[in-house]
């Protein structure tokens, strides 16, 4: 399909001769499925419709559900949406605090505490793409009663965006400028036109804090806020007790602004403990409804699953483990400084090097084996929303061609079995976190590489240490003094414009910018930099598609990448339980949806 | 003695400071951040993560942030979380009650198995009691309380359904029931704990009885005709309770600290585990006032070992 | 232990050859106990792993033991001041948390030892350090009681009143005496240093990850238990017996070394 055709399609249903059903159906069966469509569609002036991406819910009635009893491996320590650092913390706000609008599973936005998702149809987008305006749900009220209204919404702008808070959100807040237009509507402007606009106020970033009980905290004594631990929202569900790093309760929120839900009467989510146990508690002896995020070995998920209680729901989304080789030299320091960037890895800079290692990288067996559900092998860095995944790249497992590739480049086997040219050896260290499958994964390349006369020296940093941001610790992975690292890179927005920043030039990782680049691989190239440039003003998502694939492209093509597997989410809950999950947003982003089956 | 004791407070305070130096420049030197897990998040920028680094003090030198943590001490505030942000003295009380009924059960029940186990052992050694009772205790402690706590969830819980495996702190019951669910639920870590700790300790019972049963005095009152029973009661247990003792001291500060495998498994949230799950976060506040209070009890309870050998064997001096 | 000792001559199956056919078998001819999660031959594995995992608990309880003696025997023979200073050196190493030392020590120490040493080596020294360094205490606080005990006993001041020097006193009177609690703390110590190594590596510390002590074997295997109890339950037998045939070892010092045995 291309953009001709589209455009006929957008056309038709503008005038009413295609349901916007029958629309995304149609995408959906070329490959550019819902997430496209529906930001289509608003561009071009029509609604999206949220129903229909959401399960229908049937218990037709508030309440008389009981408890409803979630078990989180880790515990959340923290109520403010605005510091929540990790997701547990986030989910926990957010059984609490609502944003205006969520993610669904299929990439379409769902009003929550907005009236309506705006488009250039309903005047909530503007043509040059510089202001959003947000109409806001009116007769939503705070838990102890208040009215929720704009000026909430704008203060949140105000808390996220301050210095003193020093809130997590801020990235999303302070380079927007956000104005009142009157109780329930709000602007939203920006300093260029931005093809993504959904991110403030949206879904987990986005939840809203009451202005009244944190207005006396928007500064640096933000964190001697009462409601930092006893949070007071607009949720289906109000809050009841909490003890940091243990359990959280909340009940039913008797005046909440959506009709018939909740169904629940109580939650409890209980934190701590380890991803098997809580598997178990699940899926062998039935003690609670719901485990978030069971990064457990696919065979042990299934044997549990046998018990017959209950069933693994296994959720797609953007995350996606890599290999990286490095392409400039851990090895040398140049003005005091390892992996400078003027250097260049004196193995890796062989093209024919970068392929065998991709070649030699069992996917098929790491997805078998070790991942199972939790990590379907693939070709592409970027592979969801499914319009921005390419069709062009391939992968493939295959000593022999590997071993030919590198007679032919010249790299000859030395007396112990490990290939050679020039004086540089083919003897890698390859570091990643502390993690079993991560650790499976290592041995599993390590023994393919060995059959092909490439040494790997395995290396695992704990994870605290690993993903720090910490300037003197030499394990770090910005840092990557290592020839080969592997991770997983989370995308959290059904967006790839902060997803694929990270190869970018001038996001390279250096000790000018303390390594907190993102481009950590340090790998250039003048097109992908100018491509990425485009895509940033690109309002036609067509080509902003496209200009992302070929962005995958360059990089995956190159082999300094080598993507391995897809993360997506994986949960555990009852058989009688239906949850309403999404890869774009927290957990219980709609736990006022979810009910049990009787 | 009492000169003694005097002696030994007044040391004890130039001591902890000394330890709390330590201990702060150790977490301070210590890699890693708090924000582990922004870092792989691209919607957070990492001028976001270095912006919070500051605004925690994080930048700071090592000897002002020391010296601002020791004020703060002495005023009696603890400090904040860095990642729950509330203070270090509610978490601690928090989880104080549940940690010190949960392993000072263990703690208990490890001596009530140590002491007649190891003691009885040890006047007839070599016999088929004894013979049980050491091969239990080397399977005892060879077994990581990982493995012996995943084994008895899948025989208690699992397979029999007889004991629930995650450990609730609110419990919807009150009176008997409260009671009896409380009990269920503890009984599965405390059997762990206790019977790791009782493994161990039943062989130092027995070595300490049975280098003593062998010593003239024993011998002596053996021959003066006093029954078995009374000559073990009397010169015997009392003889070889300093090892006895100076082991439980050793391990009375964990009644506090917790245990963090334990902990973990059956997610007592005890303050093992708020230690564990703060040193994963590198929340050095929280880490610091929880190994500061741990330092002061082993100070504390070494010094009560010292005083008890006194009394269990006067002819100790002090000098 | 003799089996780990000449096992790999005998059992040649390599340690990391991955068979994905052969996936948590139970024992057959073709691997005697089993196979794991990746089809690795369990035998192969425990007896490699055996020879670094004994040395680990060997060597950690010798440094604990000759240190935590060391540090006791001077406390409890000198008292006072030394007593009071190193008590303090006890009391300090009780109370360090030892996870951010650990990681503080990798850290500063790894990659230096490692230029030095080489990496496995380096690694080798590192973990048994590490553990012998936070075993001492329990050590030395249990022979520093005893010494308190021991050095006004009548047969120690029948020994002082004959003009034996302190040194003499010490290391034929009052030591031996004093070894019981010792023994007993060393056989323990050699479970424990086994165990704690599987501990170091989930911190990136312990061996690199393909390396299968049995400490290692054992925490792998515990998610497995229902499924393959065959995976745990010999790296288990492994430790027990370890254990076992060095309290054998400890029993038989202790008398040779009894003062009171009739010779």
């Amino acid at each position: 399909m291309n953009e001709d055709d589209l455009r006929q399609m957008i056309g038709r249903v503008q005038r009413g001769t295609l349901s916007r059903r029958g629309f995304v159906r149609r995408l959906a069966a070329v490959g550019l499925t819902a997430p496209m469509a529906t930001q289509l569609l608003a561009l071009a002036g029509i609604s999206p419709a949220s129903a229909q991406s959401l399960p229908a819910y049937r218990p037709g009635r508030r309440g008389g559900g009981g408890p409803l009893r979630i078990l989180y491996w880790q515990a959340s320590t923290l109520l403010n949406p605005h510091f929540a650092v990790g997701t547990t913390n986030q989910d926990a706000s957010r059984v609490f605090y609502e944003p205006l609008a969520g993610w669904a599973q299929d990439g379409t936005l769902v009003p929550i505490l907005a009236a309506e998702i705006p488009s250039t149809d309903n005047g909530g987008l503007s043509a040059d793409g510089r202001t959003v305006t947000w109409k806001l749900k009116r007769g939503a009220k705070w838990h102890d009663g208040q009215d929720f209204s704009a000026d909430d919404v704008v203060f949140n702008w105000e808390y996220g965006r301050n210095p003193a808070v020093a809130a997590v959100t801020s990235g999303s807040y302070r380079d927007v400028n956000v104005t009142k237009v009157d109780d329930f509507t709000v602007r939203v402007e920006f300093e260029r036109p931005q093809p993504f606009w959904a991110d403030a106020f949206v879904a987990s970033r986005g939840m809203i804090i009451p202005k009244h009980l944190f207005q006396n905290f928007a500064g640096a004594n933000s964190r001697d806020a009462p409601a930092n631990l006893r949070p007071v929202g607009t949720s289906p569900y109000r809050f009841v007790s909490f003890t940091p790093g243990d359990t959280l309760r909340a009940e039913l929120n008797p005046s909440y602004h959506m009709p018939e839900h909740p169904f629940f009467d109580t939650v409890e989510v209980k934190g701590g403990g380890d991803a098997v146990s809580a598997a178990r508690a699940v899926l062998q002896t039935g003690d609670f409804d719901y485990a978030w995020n069971l990064q457990v070995e696919d065979e042990i998920l299934k044997r549990l699953e046998a018990a017959g209680r209950g069933r693994v729901d296994i959720v797609e989304g953007g995350d996606i483990e890599f290999v990286m080789l490095n392409a400039t030299d851990p090895h040398r320091e140049v003005e005091g400084e390892r992996a400078h960037i003027s250097t260049q890895h004196p193995a890796f800079r062989d093209p024919a090097v970068r392929q065998a290692m991709s070649l030699l990288l069992d996917r098929n067996a790491i997805e078998q084996f070790i991942y199972g559900r939790g990590g379907p092998a693939t070709a592409n860095f970027l592979n969801n929303p499914p319009r921005f995944r390419s069709t062009n790249m391939r992968w493939e497992f295959n000593l022999n061609r590997a071993n030919e590739i590198l007679d032919r480049a010249g790299w000859v086997r030395g007396r112990d079995g490990i290939r050679a040219k020039d004086g540089v050896r083919l003897r890698f260290v390859y570091q990643t976190s502390v993690n079993t499958p991560r650790q499976r994964t290592q041995a599993v390349y390590k023994q393919a590489a060995q059959r092909a006369g490439i040494d790997l020296e395995l290396k695992s940093v704990v994870a605290s240490v690993f993903f720090s941001s910490d300037v003197a610790n030499p394990d770090t992975y910005t840092k990557f003094w290592a020839d080969m690292q592997m991770y997983t890179t989370t995308m959290p927005q059904a967006d790839p414009q902060l997803f694929m920043n990270q190869f970018v030039s001038w996001e390279i990782s250096t000790r000018a910018n303390s390594w907190q680049g993102r481009n950590i691989v340090r790998w250039r190239s003048e097109e992908y930099d100018r491509i990425f440039r485009e895509s940033e003003g690109e309002l036609d998502p067509v080509k902003r598609a496209a200009l992302f694939i070929r962005m995958n492209d360059l990089i995956v093509g190159s082999n300094h990448v080598i993507p391995v597997v897809g993360r997506p989410r994986v949960r555990a809950s009852l058989n009688n339980l239906r949850p309403v999950l999404s890869a774009w947003d927290n957990d219980f982003w709609l736990l006022g949806h979810w009910f049990r089956e009787t | 003695m009492t000169q003694y004791l005097v002696r030994r407070l007044i040391i004890a305070i130039p001591s902890l400071l000394g330890i709390s130096v330590i201990l702060f420049t150790v977490l301070a030197l210590a890699p890693g951040d708090p924000f582990e897990e922004l870092a792989t998040n691209p919607a957070i920028p990492p001028d976001v993560r270095a912006n919070l680094r500051a605004s925690l003090g994080l930048d700071d030198p090592i000897h002002v942030r020391y010296l601002s943590w020791l004020l703060a001490m002495l005023r009696g505030e603890w400090g904040f979380s860095f990642v729950s942000r509330s203070p270090v003295a509610d978490l601690i009380l928090q989880r104080l009650p549940t940690t010190i009924a949960v392993i000072g059960a263990a703690q208990l029940l490890a001596l009530a198995i140590a002491l007649p186990v190891g003691i009885y052992a040890a006047t007839r050694p070599y016999s088929i009691f004894d013979q049980i009772a050491n091969t239990l205790a080397f399977v005892g402690f060879s077994l990581p309380t990982f493995f012996t706590g995943l084994l008895f969830i899948l025989l208690f819980s699992i397979y029999l359904d007889w004991l629930p495996f995650v450990f609730r702190t609110q419990i919807d019951a009150t009176g008997w029931r409260w009671w009896w669910e409380q009990l269920r639920q503890s009984i599965m870590p405390v059997l762990v704990l206790g019977l790791f700790q009782g493994a161990a300790w039943t062989r130092f019972v027995r070595s300490a009885v049975l280098d003593v049963i062998r010593l003239d005095h024993v011998t002596t009152a053996r021959s003066k005709g006093i029954s078995e029973s009374a000559v073990t009661m009397r010169h015997v247990v009392r003889n070889a309770m300093i090892p006895v003792v100076t082991l439980v001291a050793l391990q009375m500060p964990a009644v506090f600290g917790g245990a963090i495998v334990t902990e973990q498994i059956f997610r007592v949230p005890g303050i093992g585990s708020l230690l564990i799950s703060a040193i994963l976060a590198n929340d050095t506040p929280v880490i610091m006032g929880v190994t500061f209070v741990f330092a002061c009890l082993v100070v504390f309870f070494n010094l009560v070992a010292d005083v008890l050998y006194g009394w269990l064997d006067p002819r100790i001096s002090y000098r | 232990m003799l089996a780990v000792l000449l096992g790999p001559l005998l059992w040649s199956v390599p340690i990391d050859e991955i068979d994905f056919t052969a996936r948590l078998q139970g024992p057959s001819w073709d691997h005697p106990l089993g196979t794991d999660d990746l089809g690795q031959d369990l035998l192969a594995r425990i007896l490699y792993g055996g020879r670094i995992s004994l040395a680990v608990g060997f060597a950690a309880m010798l440094v604990a033991v000759t240190f935590g003696v060391l540090v006791g025997a001077v406390a409890g023979m000198s008292g006072g001041r030394v007593d009071a200073g190193l008590m303090w050196l006890t009391d300090l190493f009780l109370s360090l948390p030892q996870l951010p030392l650990l990681l503080l020590i990798i850290y500063l120490f790894r990659d230096a030892l490692t230029q030095v040493v080489g990496p496995e080596i380096g690694v080798f020294i590192l973990i048994v350090i590490v553990i012998g360094g936070f075993n001492w205490m329990p050590v030395a606080r249990l022979v520093r009681a005893q010494f308190f005990s021991l050095r006004e006993k009548e047969f120690v001041e029948a020994a002082r009143a004959l003009g034996a020097s302190r040194l003499r006193l010490v290391l034929r009177h009052i030591l031996p005496n004093a070894l019981g609690p010792v023994i007993v703390a060393a056989t323990i110590d050699v479970a424990a240093a086994i165990i704690a190594e599987s501990t170091l590596s989930f911190l990136g510390l312990g061996f690199p990850p393909d390396i299968p002590t049995w400490g290692r074997l054992l925490f792998d295997a515990k998610d497995n238990l229902d499924f393959a109890p065959h995976w745990a339950l010999f790296p288990g037998l492994a430790i027990f017996l370890t254990v076992l045939s060095i309290n054998f070892l400890g029993d038989g010092l202790r008398d040779a070394l009894d003062p009171r045995r009739v010779k």
